[in-house]
């Protein structure tokens, strides 16, 4: 009888083989995401960063290139510090930090190596590695930092840092992972694409404390690193830093172009700050300070800043003028039947000497003309065709539109059109009378300097601009993005431009810009006076030089700093002059540029605007009279004061 | 006398060749275990543990042919003597132990340890057998003639809890194989099955679900029952056994949820689902799961193992050998293992069958059983069917003591059982 329970146990032993067998044919056959844990377990994917594409200026000068650096990483389970004193005072940390960065890294991983310290320079990797050997668990990885050969350019060529979480989710195509490093604004974010480089990949196989272990499959899988491409820009480093040194203790821009190619030639943001500050392991601190700062440093007032053109904008009335023959070059206006002021000045007989000596008068009848030369009875269906039809034509010029500058954030400024009043005061229920003040570039008009520098160089083109860019060529073979070398016609003939130019030389030669006339360089410039509600007016200036074979076309705004032969004016010419010979000659008005100082001006938002008697004394040099408006204007804002 | 013909000619040479076939898998799988790509050392480097376990099969030989020539009766005879040499051991340790690993089961002989915990597997099989083997003793009648067995049982298993080694502990529990093919009712091994089965899934699943199902299949089992039976009080019996089950099943439940403080069931939990907790008690389980399961069906071949080589996996060349066979032989070398022992507990089964003694029948068992239990326990923590118990593979696993132990324990009965044809017929 108990001899047939030996089937019954050989029977129990069967079933569990048997289930063994089953169990060990699904997890070993049949369910697959095992192998995947064992290969995310045991192989590593070892990133190799590459290095970011170097950006050169004109002249082949290194602006932007990788200075090597040093990662410390620590491993919790092997760490080793007996002496955490003097370990905290050789790595020039607080004990705080140490128990805080060791508190963070354990959090992670005991058994993989986290970032302890960050971007150790090779002088701080040399002086502390030998001491670094006392304490096990520690070891260097090499990285590399962005360095900037000089102080400057800071927001043109923007900052890298580490991927915020926000781009981390919404990067479109999975490439960027925690703690990569990112373009974040100007050049770098632009050409974030060709700058990155390629990632390798190298598979290794580790053991459990992530110790390596050799290669996987001997390297077959492996991709090597291909550094990012470099970049070419139309930058002129030399004077840039010149611009740069005219800039000091000023809020604005300057904005240099080469009216031929429209390459940038030089690109202030003032005031600015050594890019060099954000490429460092203190970026969250110097960070922090930037966006603090009042004077917003990181805005980049080129692309990004608004202002009136003011009288600046008469170039283009007049050419506009000249081509819908409205006037002609001999064209003359008293000041008689105007609403405007203007100052003493000769007589205004031509375009030439309109534009010379910035008559208000003069281009308030250019613009009325423009507005009413359809033969519409009623005036207000007259000025709504007229706006229009001029908004056309100014469009031409990029005003109210982005150019299209490899540069982030660009602002697109305004034009206003029928349908912008039409906003205000519904259809036809405006006309001429109540947007006057754009003739003379102030109203509702907004540009950007970059656009100013870009009217510059359509003058001096006699017609035809090429999109402003940076960045002309990418990589070894200097590839260039075919939308810059689009030529852009603003239908405005050349033999039109000739008055316009000759009135532009009068207004250096002898006009409201005479005081920083350059010898032995024909300058073509015209001033402006963009009028500022919170303070002291901004001072405007756009020239092209030489003449006849122009190189460079610039803009330059300073903001408080009243007429546009002021501040604005000098600063331009001493860059035109730096670019074209290489040196300056007016020592003393260099001097007096250097030394000036525009930022203590500067109202800064929440504080109280300066009592009106301050803001109406102009500079001595250029003697005008106060602002006293006589009508207030559709939008009820003074009327300009327009030099 | 034909007791003069070599030993060669009645040894069970299929028993012999699937150990020997264990022992040659067992050592590969080590050496691959221990391999390190960096750090060539051969297979017969005493340094690593596939030379050290080398130097054991060695001994192991030895104490084989010291087996095998001592006289068979030697072991009956001085049965109890043993077991009383391995209950002083077992004392001995708890005072003169070295520390290893936490618990104190060690006696350490120059630069080797032995565990005695190993040898009370033999020394209570020994003992069994030889109370068995009083034909008057009679496990289907008398209540009373379980309780020298309890003893026997209980006074080495109490040691051994004293030194903390459960999973040696643990083993005893194999002996009910043995007593059931001796005589013990087949109800109290099954309710003892019934009642672990229970408290495993209650703290698996939902308890409600449990109880449904258990009312499902009592209503299957009352519909399938013959008429006669279900008069008989088989309808009764059945819903009775029903309520108990599910008493039992909330009864866990209430202990689990109202009784056990949060840690303590966390620490039940992490047994039945590692994954609760896969950077500690669970690791283990996770790890080797994948290790196994990452070695499909042919495996990643020899030395190629990644989990098992780099350390994922914990005491990979001792309790988780298996998992090495797992990752560098696939499915076709985990079978392969597979079934070499349920080919050599059947086989021990078969060979215990016809012993014409009943004192070699039931060690034949007691070496049945021993070895299913420890195959059972080790190879179901590694595929995640039974909870992480630390006890070895059989005749796989590195160690000097288990390896010994389990061949002195095999070649016994090996020895008793190639004298078969002139034992007497007692029992």
């Amino acid at each position: 009888m108990l001899e047939n329970r030996r089937f019954v146990i050989i029977g129990f032993f069967a079933i569990v083989g048997l289930i063994y067998l089953l169990r060990l044919f699904y997890l070993q056959v049949l369910d697959e995401s095992y192998s995947i844990e064992s290969s995310s377990n045991s192989i590593k994917r070892v990133i190799e960063i590459p290095f970011r594409g170097q950006i050169y200026d004109r002249k082949g000068k290194l602006i932007v290139y990788n200075t090597p650096v040093y990662d410390l990483l620590v491993t919790p389970y092997k760490a080793r510090v007996d002496d955490t004193l003097r370990f905290c005072q050789v790595l020039g940390i607080e004990r705080h930090d140490f128990d805080s960065l060791m508190a963070a890294a354990s959090a992670y991983s005991r058994v993989k190596p986290s970032l302890f310290l960050r971007q150790l320079s090779k002088e701080d990797f040399a002086s502390i590695q030998d001491i670094m050997v006392d304490y096990g668990g520690f070891e260097f990885a090499k990285s590399s930092l962005r360095t900037y050969t000089a102080p400057t350019l800071a927001n043109t060529l923007g900052y890298v840092s580490e991927i915020t979480k926000t781009q981390l989710e919404k990067q479109e195509e999975p490439y960027y992972r925690q703690s990569d490093y990112i373009g974040q604004s100007g050049i770098e974010k632009i050409y974030e694409n060709e700058l990155r480089g390629k990632r390798g990949t190298k598979f290794v196989m580790q053991n459990v404390a992530g110790v390596y272990k050799g290669s996987w499959k001997n390297g077959e899988l492996d991709t090597m690193a291909v550094a990012g491409e470099n970049l070419y820009t139309g930058i002129d480093l030399d004077v840039q830093q010149y611009a740069d040194s005219l800039m000091v203790n000023k809020v604005g821009s300057v904005v240099a172009i080469e009216p031929k190619t429209g390459k940038i030639i030089s690109m202030v943001s003032a005031p600015t700050y050594d890019p060099n500050i954000l490429a460092s392991r203190y970026f969250s601190k110097n960070f922090a300070a930037l966006v603090r700062n009042p004077y917003k440093p990181l805005f980049n007032r080129p692309v990004m800043a608004s202002y009136r053109p003011g009288s600046t904008f008469k170039l283009i009335q007049a050419l506009i003028g000249l081509q819908e023959g409205v006037i002609t070059p001999g064209s003359g206006f008293t000041h008689a039947n105007c609403p405007m002021h203007c100052h003493n000045h000769p007589a205004t007989g031509t375009v030439a000497l309109g534009v010379m000596h910035s008559c208000n008068p003069y281009f308030y009848n250019v613009f009325r003309r423009l507005i009413y030369k359809n033969n519409i009875q009623n005036t207000f269906r007259a000025s709504a065709v007229g706006l229009d039809n001029w908004h056309d034509r100014i469009s031409k010029f990029g005003i109210g539109q982005r150019l299209g500058i490899d540069l982030p954030s660009e602002y697109k400024g305004n034009l206003p059109d029928k349908k912008y009043y039409d906003r205000f005061y519904g259809e036809y229920r405006w006309k001429f009378s109540n947007i006057y003040s754009l003739s003379i570039g102030e109203g509702e008009l907004l540009i950007t300097p970059l656009k100013m520098a870009n009217v510059a160089a359509i003058i001096a083109n006699r017609g035809y601009f090429y999109t402003p860019h940076v960045i002309h060529g990418i990589g070894d073979k200097k590839v260039i993005n075919p939308d810059y070398l689009v030529r852009h016609e603003t239908g405005v003939d050349a033999h039109n431009f000739e008055p316009v130019i000759e009135g532009m030389i009068g207004a250096v030669e002898g006009g409201t810009a005479r005081r920083s006339k350059v010898e032995g360089i024909e300058i073509a410039g015209k001033t402006g006076t963009s009028q500022n509600k919170r303070g002291d007016d901004s001072s405007i200036f756009i020239a092209f030089a030489p003449v006849d074979d122009p190189k460079i076309a610039i803009a330059v705004f300073v903001e408080y700093a009243g007429a546009g032969g002021s501040a604005a004016a000098p600063i331009a010419n001493l860059v035109i002059e730096k670019y074209l010979t290489g040196k300056v000659t007016n020592k003393a008005l260099e001097e007096r540029m250097l030394k000036a100082d525009f930022m203590s001006k500067v109202v800064l938002p929440g504080q109280k605007k300066p009592i009106p008697a301050d803001t109406t004394k102009k500079k001595p040099a250029t003697p005008v009279k106060p602002a006293t408006p006589v009508k207030p204007t559709a939008v009820n804002k003074p009327v300009a004061l327009n030099r | 006398m034909a007791e003069n013909k070599p030993i060669t000619k009645n040894v069970d040479w299929m028993v012999v060749l699937i150990y020997m076939a264990c022992l040659a898998i067992g050592w590969i799988n080590i050496y691959a275990a221990v391999y390190n790509p960096e750090v060539r050392t051969s297979m017969f480097d005493l340094s690593n543990n596939a030379g050290k376990q080398l130097m054991w099969i060695g001994t192991a030989a030895l104490l084989i042919i010291c087996i095998l020539v001592i006289d068979y009766k030697f072991y009956e005879t001085f049965s109890f003597i043993i077991y009383a040499v391995v209950i002083l051991l077992l004392v001995m340790v708890l005072f003169a132990g070295s520390n290893i690993n936490g618990s104190r089961s060690w006696i350490k002989i120059g630069a080797f340890s032995l565990q005695p915990a190993e040898f009370s597997k033999l020394a209570v099989s020994l003992a069994i057998s030889k109370y068995l083997s009083d034909p008057a003793i009679s496990l289907t009648r008398k209540l009373k003639d379980y309780y020298p067995i309890i003893g026997i049982i209980a006074l080495p298993a109490f040691l051994i809890l004293l030194s903390n080694e459960t999973g040696s502990m643990l083993v005893f529990a194999s002996f009910a194989i043995v007593l059931y093919r001796e005589g013990m009712p087949g109800f109290i091994p099954a309710i003892g099955m019934v009642m672990a089965a229970l408290l495993i899934i209650t703290l698996l699943f939902v308890k409600w679900y449990i109880a449904g199902t258990i009312i499902v299949i009592a209503g299957l089992v009352i519909w399938l029952m013959p008429v006669m039976t279900r008069r008989r009080g088989g309808l009764w019996a059945t819903i009775i056994i029903a309520f108990v089950m599910i008493g039992i099943v909330f009864g866990v439940d209430f202990f689990m949820n109202n009784v056990l403080q949060k840690h303590q069931r966390g620490r039940i939990m992490v047994l039945l689902d590692p994954d609760s907790d896969p950077r500690g008690i669970g690791w283990n389980v996770i790890q080797s799961k994948i290790a196994i399961g990452s070695g499909g069906f042919t495996g990643k071949g020899f030395l190629q193992g990644t989990q098992t080589k780099f350390d994922f996996v914990p005491e990979q060349s001792t309790d988780f050998i298996f998992c090495t066979v797992g990752e560098e032989h696939g499915f076709a070398g985990t079978a392969v293992v597979v079934f070499l022992f349920i080919a050599l507990i059947s086989r021990l089964v078969v060979l215990a069958e016809r012993q014409r003694s009943r004192f070699a029948r039931v060690y034949g068992y007691c070496v049945a059983g021993i070895i299913f239990f420890h195959f059972l326990v080790n190879i179901g923590m590694t595929i995640g069917l039974m909870p992480v118990i630390g006890i070895p593979l059989p005749f796989f696993s590195y160690g000097g003591s288990s390896l010994w132990s389990f061949s002195i324990l095999l070649f016994i009965f090996l020895k008793i059982d190639a004298q078969r044809p002139f034992t007497l017929s007692r029992g």
